[in-house]
């Protein structure tokens, strides 16, 4: 069912949208007011993948690189755009939508900065249903979607165009290479495609989820409820099925630099009343979540940073020294664990050495645990 | 001997104290130019118990003053932001995010400029010195009288904030100029911000600085002056007058560790209950429970390190209304006027403190005044602030562990010995005068912040050597040793530098020694980042 979105929803949206980002997708604040300064008192149309005809060009927009440099180096607002105005050109077709390539803060809200400065629709959809650092780390892509030709734009107004054919790993490294020079981040147009694959490959309705995590989330605090406790409790009414608290404590250390087009690095926290210690290891987003050394939840599963008294998602960039958290587990949906998803993002794709185990079946919080 | 004084938006307070005693402590209304407030209450002490003003080693000042400046959007400068990072950042320009309402009050100004740096040191564009001149002729017409510059990852590389300095100040030499790096941490949103607050109350800081100082010495002190941090520590006149913003929450800093040292409790909530609002914060271990998410001031997105406090609209001062729909307290209070207003003064407004009175938890005042109250308005307006008052407290809470409560504030007459769902409540003696308490027993810091070299494998080695040397200096201050903690960490790689360089901050904070033979010696203010100057 189609929408419109205004203003009022963005902070809710970014909210949400920052939880599904687990820890990536960039800083929700920044995406919230691109988006609220180029909208204005106008509104944007969401469309459900059902109200896309078969035959539409839908293009996704989104920024690439390492969220600790968008932190400090804002866009300039032209960039998303001219990444898809050029995809168009050597397309030679214009879009009739652009979507969301990931879930997260600002991941979630460039495909909306581009609907606010040119009128397009945008798909209440993505590719992940969450965030994760690499762009064949897609459903379109295990579906058979070529994630090229690829067009990459940055604040100088200079683009370039990446095709590697069929070779999604090889357009990721050759638009990682890019992204580097251009500072660290970049924006890109990508995985142009029908309506029709958007309806079979595309993880639907991730914006309209977002959107109410960030309001679950909300209300439960204006209501002087436990933020998570209401988050735990609405998760299984979704296509995520389960959430649960893996540790609460503080951070005691984070080991974090930008390399090669990341923010790579892992955090640590401390229980508040016995000896219990988390790890969380990431590479943009969250990857693996271990309790006193044991492996709590590993990706694709999703891990969140969630602030202890308001629920408020904490990005990997933003973690620091002292902040009070909570480390919560929210299942990935069915569609993101079959053997050839595995393949493309499951531990194996980052070089970690556990196997996946859903979440949902390792073992109750112990210690620190809440 | 100390003198601590809190100027708070309803009275002033000032306690004497000599070592861990508390010789004098009084009460008066704040007086709207503060330094003739800060002469009676020094008058006072004199009155209470006789002292040499020669013998007072230091006068540590808390006050609200500049953080009500800016949510009362008054008494700030016109103030311009420029901003170096062009052609990157314009999407979002400096005050994109504030309320209308400050921005007019600021007259601000943005100015986007060429410069800035990317993460590894290289440049985005080089200065533009014409640009900048021209911003400044801009500025110049305007009657800017004090700006704010920022650059792209200037915690990495400030020298094009200093550079940008020196070309407006040649061309304004009159105007303030605030530098991000010193100011704020990675994000530049978030320190911009912090940067431009602190820029607009750098002449209310001149005048009350040059004000405070001025009432010290014709009242023959010749002791040092310093203002209470953020974080508990104290800055000196100088420190404070460049950066005001760093005493933006110091009021619930003092007031919850005067709260610890007069109950003797290190773990528990303070409910400080003023003229206008109550305020609820937590301690632990000693030290005020850190707000974790983003901190706003008046509206204003900072990334401050600040105590989480909550605040409900009631105090001494609230205007009490009683109806068909039942009793309300709050949230509008007379403020400063309580003793011209409150019906136990004469007034003819009905208050909650003359609801305690009339229910005989307190004797100010004329009781007589108030003697006819209809008994179950009285009932049911107290009812109602308890029941609040309690209700504050359990959001707070973030476990099912018991949680003592400190009551202190002048207005915490308003509450009985006894809250719904708290076990135990304390109301320690001088409860009225915490907060000048927690500004004469200030803390002590001791910070490290400086570019090191991380060979692999080192990193934890080298991060304990830097957290041991800003313990050392926490203590080489006058910190007790057994009380000093790393409160912050903060680690910037600085990849333009050879061998893994790493900006290392940190910052450790301990309780003043209050044995009179270890004098506090200096206290060390946050030190200014010295980064990237000449690479």
């Amino acid at each position: 069912m189609a929408f419109q979105l205004t203003v009022d929803d963005l902070p809710d949206l970014v909210r949400g949208a920052a939880l599904l980002g687990t820890g990536g997708g960039g800083d929700p604040q920044i995406g919230r007011v691109l988006v609220a300064h180029a909208l204005g008192e106008r509104s944007i149309t969401i469309l459900s993948p059902e109200d896309l005809d078969d035959d539409a060009l839908v293009i996704p927009t989104a920024m690439m690189g390492a969220p600790s440099v968008l932190l400090e180096r804002l866009p300039r607002g032209t960039e998303p755009v001219d990444a898809l105005r050029r995809l168009e050109a050597q397309i030679g077709r214009p879009a009739s939508a652009t979507m969301p390539i990931e879930s997260g803060g600002i991941n979630s809200t460039i495909p909306l900065l581009v609907a606010a400065q040119t009128g397009l629709p945008v798909v209440d959809a993505d590719g992940m249903g969450r965030a994760f650092p690499e762009l064949q780390m897609e459903t379109f892509a295990i579906y058979g979607i070529d994630g090229s030709p690829l067009a990459i734009a940055d604040e100088r107004g200079y683009t370039a165009v990446v095709d590697t054919g069929a070779d999604n790993r090889r357009m990721e490294a050759y638009a990682r290479a890019v992204t580097v020079r251009m500072g660290g981040v970049g924006y890109i147009a990508e995985y142009a495609m029908s309506g029709a694959d958007v309806k079979r490959t595309a993880i639907p309705g991730t914006l309209s989820l977002a959107l109410r995590l960030g309001r679950t989330l909300r209300e439960a605090r204006e209501g002087h409820r436990d933020p998570i406790d209401a988050l735990a409790e609405m998760l299984p009414d979704t296509l995520y099925r389960h959430g649960s608290r893996l540790f609460t404590g503080k951070v005691v250390d984070v080991d974090r630099r930008t390399e090669g087009g990341f923010t790579r690095g892992v955090a640590r926290l401390a229980a508040f009343e016995s000896d219990s210690s988390c790890e969380v290891e990431f590479q943009n987003e969250f990857l693996v979540a271990r309790v006193d050394g044991q492996v709590r939840t590993v990706v694709p599963d999703l891990i969140t940073a969630l602030h202890l008294e308001t629920g408020e998602p904490i990005t990997a960039e933003s973690l620091r020294y002292g902040q009070r958290v909570c480390v919560f587990a929210i299942a990935t949906p069915e569609i993101m664990r079959t053997a050839a998803a595995l393949e493309a993002f499951g531990p194996q794709a980052f070089g970690l050495a556990e196997e996946f185990v859903p979440v949902e079946h390792i073992s109750a919080p112990l210690g620190g645990g809440a | 001997m100390r003198i601590g004084i809190d100027v708070g938006g309803t009275n002033t307070d000032a306690v004497l104290i000599d070592g861990g005693t508390v010789l004098a402590a009084v009460k008066s209304a704040t007086t709207q130019d503060v330094t003739s407030g800060i002469v009676q209450v020094l008058r006072e002490l004199g009155a209470q118990r006789r002292f040499d003003p020669a013998e007072v080693t230091a006068v540590m000042i808390g006050t609200t003053h500049f953080i009500n400046a800016i949510t009362e959007a008054s008494r700030l400068a016109p103030t311009a932001a420029v901003r170096l990072g062009l052609p990157a950042t314009a999407a979002l320009p400096p005050f994109c995010d504030w309320p209308q309402r400050l921005v007019a009050a600021v007259d601000g100004k943005a100015y986007m400029c060429h410069g800035g740096h990317e993460f590894d040191g290289s440049v985005i564009s080089t200065i533009d010195r014409n640009e900048l001149r021209r911003a400044a002729e801009d500025m110049g017409e305007r009657g800017v009288r004090s700006v704010a510059i920022s650059s792209v990852f200037s915690p990495v590389n400030a020298g094009m904030e200093q550079e940008a300095a020196a070309i407006i100040s040649e061309q304004l030499p009159d105007v303030h100029i605030s530098l991000s790096h010193e100011i704020g941490r990675m994000g530049l949103l978030e320190r911009e911000n912090a940067t431009i607050i602190n820029a607009c109350l750098r002449e209310l800081a001149e005048q009350i600085c040059d004000g405070l100082a001025a009432a010290l010495t014709g009242e023959g002190f010749s002791a040092t002056l310093y203002l209470s941090q953020n974080d508990g520590t104290l800055m000196d006149v100088e420190y404070a007058r460049r950066y005001p913003v760093a005493t933006f929450a110091s009021g619930p800093t003092n007031s919850m560790r005067g709260a610890a040292f007069l109950s003797g409790l290190q773990s528990c909530a303070v409910v400080d209950v003023g003229g206008t609002t109550t305020d609820v914060g937590i301690l632990n271990g000693g030290f005020p429970r850190e707000a974790t998410a983003e901190v706003s001031v008046g509206g204003v997105r900072t990334n401050f390190r600040m105590p989480d406090v909550l605040s409900v609209g009631i105090g001494g001062g609230s205007r009490v209304r009683g109806g068909d729909s039942g009793v309300t307290v709050g949230p509008d209070s007379v403020g400063y006027w309580l003793r011209d207003e409150a019906l136990i003064f004469g007034g003819s407004t009905l208050t909650a403190s003359d609801l305690a009175v009339a229910a005989g938890l307190a004797q100010i005042g004329d009781p007589s005044t108030v003697a006819g109250l209809d008994r179950s308005l009285v009932a049911e307006g107290l009812a109602h602030i308890v029941r609040e008052t309690a209700r504050v407290v359990d959001r707070m809470r973030t476990s099912a562990a018991p949680l003592p409560v400190v009551l202190v504030g002048g207005g915490s007459i308003l509450l009985p010995d006894e809250l719904p769902g708290v076990e135990e409540v304390h109301r320690p003696g001088q409860f009225a005068v915490a907060n000048a308490i927690g500004a004469a027993i200030a803390q002590v810091g001791g910070e490290v912040d400086r570019i090191f070299s991380i060979n692999p494998g080192q990193r934890d080695s080298v991060l304990d050597e830097a957290k041991d040397e800003a313990i050392r200096r926490a203590t080489a201050a006058g910190a007790n040793p057994g009380t000093v903690q790393v409160v912050d960490v903060e680690e910037v790689p600085i990849a333009y530098l050879p061998g893994n360089a790493t900006r290392i901050r940190v910052r450790a904070v301990g309780d003043l020694t209050l044995d009179p033979a270890r004098r506090a010696r200096t206290p060390e203010p946050a030190g200014a980042a010295r980064v990237g100057e000449g690479s």
